[in-house]
């Protein structure tokens, strides 16, 4: 089966929570709860007097890719409203060689899971 | 803009949009059980004019079901923040007003004492108080009272043709918002605010032929991406950044595009004008400057000269309290660079000596020949402007009552420049009755008591001491209609409304963009609609030349006048791309007259400027230390050890809006207080814990944020904060006074032409509490939560 994931070039992610809020709204979460969260690290100084500042939107146990968009050929509704244009919705095999041209990305492969 | 420029602007795919999209639908569509609806909104909620490509799909029982980017739009192509994500929740949300309503004035600031009424008796009630009040103290006794971003702060109309009052004030102390920018750049450059050219106008956007992407672009007291000042899309700056252009970053605080500058100069607050003198010194010095257009189009440059060498770089190290090779980096690669460009911000406005600041950021701009350059900074041309500023001034307010504008005989740069009350005097007046009485207001899209305006219990006590009757016109209660209101006017959102949205609020247009009515929720009129109707009401013979609303909308945004006909037509468009053309200077097509050079008294860009000297002002930069800082204020260093700026935007609010809607609230819940982490240590103050901030001004209660975002010598405080969860009466007012970082902004410390307040370079003090005042987010669900 082919398996799909979500590319996002954390390089230019600046922390919009679009995708938070697109999420939420697409499949009505209630407060408190989300199908996908940004991580934050940052900012803090490094040796050399630059800042760290890496926001990285990470999919959780509630992410279902937007299973009834990308079946009618739409892209996730996080992908579509991200403001930086980061993200990347498309079969593993596809991101994975855009992971390989770019630097400064992470390959997400979520699916609801149960324990 | 000529009528036969309105046409569909082309679309430029983003990588990440799948093939199957609505690219080439029409402004209205079906799409399975929907009707969609294709429209650029501006207002409410509020935003500045950017006018993003919205699509609103509408069921078959007329409700709004879903909301969409629109990838059509040339510049946002699809992508949206939180706030029009959201939208359906604030179009159906519970806390939304439908209806008008009226309260007796000793009930002012009773949550519980509103009576729903109809639209005629609210009018009636409105005309009774009107015609008494002007017949009593005269119609300059009325202040319509502004705020920003939304359509209704910005039209003129409401005071002049509406209500004949000569005073329209913006309720900032200073005008301490993009307006000083505006002014400086008239006085200076005899056009407006010259915005970075990111290729927003140009049909094939980066790749067009007309265009050279920029190499350096200067961030200077800006934060775009969560701002998307004055009709910019902030994330167009990630746009070129993606595509090779280099930032340099100036502020006091780190944000995202700091951590990805290759020179972030993080200044002492309020020394930006020391920091610029010296960048124009290097320059100078260096021999970095444009010596053509230096020769051709600039006046006063040895003067220019003269006086920045009188702050050197190491003099400018040591004042912003920064690296002095940081300065002489910025200003090389800067001056180097072509093209580049400056992007200036708020920043520029918040502080005292923000029109010197101003004059040195376009000095810096023209002597770099950075004017009117594919990718630089465009310069509005002759044509520029959208009839809102002045509409109706002439035939309602006559030139005695003009010439009775507050504010006029002290501060005549700020008054007749941009036709506003002077706001600092504005106070004055309500509080003193000097020179005359304030009798009656109305709010024109403005939540003062919780944002716009410093010192806000001095503003509330002043209001409601002062004003006999007073209109608040809004979709949700808020702490300053409870206080001071007798009559409610609700109005539609943005689904629910048309007009037009030109981007930057006119000058330096980009794109123009049409609101198209997708909903109703009960035939509420827009800002401009509510005044077309009550302006009829009170002044028949005003509005006689137009039959309904939808004719001045048309003769108002496009300047025409056949019958709506014309704005049906171009407004099935949805978003057009303005022509631009580059080096206006050349061609004759900045001045009025047609002939070449700048629309000034010299045909030149002012260096030296002649405006501000005819005002009484030095016409070359000066720096000032802010008025309330440790260098200053030695002797209040052990009480207020620390700098407060204030006033960073999130992408969750609109200033004081979306508090009550739960996924935007939910990104932000509480007011915070940024403050580095050795700070808080030595404070005994911890992450997440409640903290008091004040100063000589105030005091607020804030949630402290330990971050390195700041630095050890200074804190940050967001601003516009209210609790629309908890109870409205008196005293409380939803809570707009306990959180109120404004409570510590003085008023009355503008500059010599009456622009500018130190908002973002002020002292305070900091310590921890015990209580905390947590935001029950369960509690906002359970209140906001359930649509209606």
């Amino acid at each position: 089966m082919t398996a799909y994931g979500l590319l996002i070039d954390y390089e230019f992610c600046t922390g919009c929570q679009s995708c938070e809020v697109a999420c939420k709204e697409i499949h009505n979460i209630p407060v408190g709860q989300w199908g996908i969260r940004v991580l934050d690290d940052g900012p803090w100084e490094c040796s050399d007097g630059k800042f760290n500042w890496n926001k990285i939107p990470t999919p959780t146990r509630l992410c279902d890719l937007c299973v009834e968009r990308t079946d009618k050929g739409q892209q996730p509704f996080c992908v579509h409203h991200c403001l930086a244009g980061v993200m990347q919705w498309g079969t593993v095999e596809d991101l994975a060689k855009e992971l390989e041209e770019k630097p400064n990305q992470v390959l997400f492969v979520p699916k609801p899971y149960q324990y | 803009m000529e009528l036969s420029d309105y046409k569909p602007a082309p679309v430029v795919k983003l990588d990440s949009l799948s093939d199957v999209n609505d690219i080439g639908k029409p402004w209205r569509y079906e799409d399975g059980d929907y009707t969609v609806t294709r429209t650029c909104p501006w207002s409410p909620p509020g935003c500045h004019p950017v006018g993003c490509g919205l699509k609103l799909y509408v069921n078959e029982d007329g409700r709004l079901e879903h909301v969409e980017g629109d990838e059509n739009h040339p510049v946002t192509q699809g992508r949206l923040c939180p706030r029009c994500i959201t939208l359906k929740d604030y179009v159906y949300s519970p806390a939304r007003i439908l209806t008008p309503m009226k309260r007796d004035r000793s009930e002012r600031g009773n949550a519980d004492a509103w009576e729903e009424c109809s639209w005629d008796e609210a009018f009636a009630i409105i005309k009774e108080n009107y015609e008494r009040i002007v017949a009593e103290y005269g119609p300059e006794t009325i202040i319509g009272m502004s705020g920003t971003g939304r359509e209704g702060g910005t039209m003129s109309l409401y005071p002049t043709m509406v209500f004949g009052t000569p005073n329209y004030c913006y309720m900032q102390s200073g005008y301490a918002c993009y307006t000083p920018r505006l002014a400086a750049a008239a006085y200076i450059t005899g056009s407006t605010y010259s915005e970075w050219d990111y290729a927003g106008a140009l049909p094939d956007r980066w790749d067009d032929e007309r265009y050279t992407l920029t190499e350096v672009l200067v961030m200077w007291g800006k934060a775009p991406l969560e701002s998307n000042p004055d009709g910019f899309f902030g994330h167009a700056v990630v746009d070129a950044m993606r595509r090779g252009t280099r930032l340099i970053q100036i502020d006091p605080r780190v944000n995202w595009l700091s951590a990805r500058a290759d020179i972030f100069i993080q200044l002492r607050a309020g020394t930006d004008t020391a920091l610029a003198m010296a960048m124009l010194d290097i320059i100078i010095k260096e021999d970095l400057y444009d010596h053509e257009f230096v020769e051709y189009w600039c006046y006063g440059f040895e003067q220019l000269a003269e006086r920045v060498a009188t702050m050197p770089a190491e003099k400018a190290a040591e004042i912003c309290q920064v690296p002095v090779e940081k300065i002489y980096a910025a200003a090389r690669m800067y001056a180097k660079a072509k093209p580049a460009a400056i992007m200036w911000g708020l920043a520029v406005d918040q502080k005292t000596d923000g029109m010197q600041n101003s004059q040195c950021i376009i000095a810096l701009q023209a002597i770099t020949g950075n004017f009117d350059r594919p990718g630089g900074q465009l310069v509005p041309g002759a044509d520029a402007g959208h009839n809102e500023l002045g509409f109706g001034y002439k035939e309602c307010i006559p030139d005695e009552l003009f010439q009775k504008m507050i504010g006029m005989d002290q501060y005549p740069a700020y008054c007749n420049m941009i036709l506003n009350s002077q706001c600092d005097l504005m106070l004055e007046a309500l509080e003193t009755e000097k020179p005359y009485p304030i009798r009656m207001g109305f709010y024109m899209a403005s939540n003062p008591l919780s944002n716009t305006s410093m010192e806000p219990k001095r503003w509330h006590d002043a209001l409601c001491k002062s004003l006999e009757f007073c209109i608040g016109i809004d979709l949700f209660m808020n702490a300053s209609i409870q206080a001071t209101c007798d009559i409610f006017l609700p109005i539609a959102t943005t689904a629910e409304r048309e007009g037009t949205v030109f981007t930057h609020y006119a000058p330096c247009t980009v794109t123009a963009g049409f609101m198209h009515k997708a909903v109703d929720c009960g035939g509420l009129p827009s800002d401009m609609e509510l005044a077309y109707r009550l302006g009829k009401y009170l002044h028949p013979e005003r509005f006689s030349k137009w039959a309904n609303e939808h004719e001045l909308v048309e003769a108002f945004r496009l300047g025409v006048e056949n019958g709506g006909k014309t704005f049906d037509e171009v407004s099935k468009c949805v978003v057009a791309q303005v022509p631009i053309e580059y080096y206006k200077y050349e061609k004759g097509l900045l001045r009025q007259d047609g002939q070449v050079g700048f629309a000034t008294p010299t045909g030149r860009v002012e260096l030296w400027s002649t405006a501000y000297n005819q005002f009484g002002e030095d016409p070359l930069p000066y720096y000032i230390e802010p008025e309330f800082s440790p260098v200053s204020k030695p002797e209040l260093v052990d009480e207020y050890p620390l700098i407060l700026t204030t006033g960073a935007r999130v992408t969750a609010f609109f200033h004081s809006e979306n508090r009550q809607i739960p996924y935007t609230r939910e990104l932000n819940p509480d007011p915070l207080l940024e403050i580095n982490p050795k700070t808080a240590q030595e404070k005994g103050i911890a992450d997440g814990q409640w903290v008091r901030v004040w100063n000589m001004f105030g005091e607020a209660l804030m949630k402290a944020k330990v971050t390195d975002a700041v630095d050890e010598k200074t804190v940050h405080g967001q601003h516009g904060w209210w609790f629309p969860e908890q109870d409205g009466s008196e005293p409380n007012l939803y809570g707009t006074f306990r959180s109120q970082i404004n409570n510590l902004c003085p008023n009355g410390h503008m500059g010599k032409l009456g622009f500018g307040a130190p908002n973002k370079c002020l002292i305070c003090n900091v310590e921890p509490v015990s209580e905390s005042y947590d935001t029950d987010m369960n509690l906002i669900w359970e209140k906001f939560g359930k649509l209606v």
